[in-house]
């Protein structure tokens, strides 16, 4: 059972891989209109050198504040996980 | 639970080459690769590297963990207000109200290759900034809070 499953996902990855590998055509997108723009407009219009902070920080700042509350949320998951418990009794949650 | 000399020396030399690294990877974000969440990242590992060379104790001598969460939440609080401050001067949330403006961050750019000047761009610099300290709180944070677990890093 296993050697046939595993034959089955090496096939269907193999596939895959020479797949997209073949027939799709990379370095060269069908849509490039938003690149286009980005690279023709992003440095004229923001000043920044570097196209990719351009546009992570700019045109889409509100990707970067989810990030960055991601982040913040996994802060505090981790404060919940790792607080102190002593005397086999969990202490109440400081508000620091 | 200190480490041996070595490690200690090693950290000693190495952790102001890593916080200026991570400041220049944060401060340059605008202009080579690089960024907030990089820079941040990289200045993380410097704490933490003080972390395992010495004991919590001395490093509760020198760093609080208040000041982590502290830095995280500023960072995230400088981010918002720069972004809602374009809310208040009539346009959109996180339009780039400080760039080609002549001011602070606010020489324009000619397009094509240039030597990259640091005052340019904007709100980008500062987004940068605050997301570099919001990122090296949280990383630091997060990283205490797991090293803490280790026989002897606690009480």
């Amino acid at each position: 059972m296993r050697k046939i499953v595993s034959v089955v996902v090496l096939l269907v990855l193999a596939v895959g891989f020479l797949v997209s590998g073949n027939m799709l055509d990379f370095g060269n997108p069908a849509e490039s209109g938003m690149d286009a723009y980005m690279l023709a407009n992003g440095q004229v219009q923001t000043g920044g050198n570097n196209i990719v902070t351009d546009v992570v920080f700019d045109y889409r700042g509100f990707d970067t504040l989810g990030e960055a509350t991601v982040l913040f949320t996994a802060v505090l998951g981790v404060g919940l996980v790792f607080r102190r418990i002593r005397n086999k009794q969990e202490e109440e949650y400081e508000y620091e | 639970m200190n480490m041996s000399k070595i490690v200690r020396a090693a950290a000693h030399l190495l952790f102001p080459a890593i916080l200026v690294y991570g400041f220049y990877i944060v401060v340059h974000g605008h202009l080579t690769p690089g960024g907030g969440f990089q820079g941040g990242a990289v200045i993380a590992t410097g704490f933490v590297l003080l972390y395992v060379a010495f004991s919590y104790q001395r490093l509760q001598e020198w760093f609080r963990l208040d000041a982590f969460k502290n830095a995280e939440a500023l960072g995230l609080l400088l981010f918002i207000v720069t972004a809602l401050v374009a809310l208040g001067l009539g346009a959109t949330f996180f339009y780039n109200w400080m760039a080609n403006t002549g001011g602070l961050f606010g020489t324009p750019v000619p397009f094509g290759p240039n030597p990259g000047y640091l005052n340019t761009a904007g709100t980008i610099p500062i987004m940068n900034i605050a997301v570099g300290v919001e990122v090296l709180g949280a990383m630091s944070v997060i990283l205490f809070y797991m090293l803490r677990g280790i026989k002897g890093g606690d009480e």
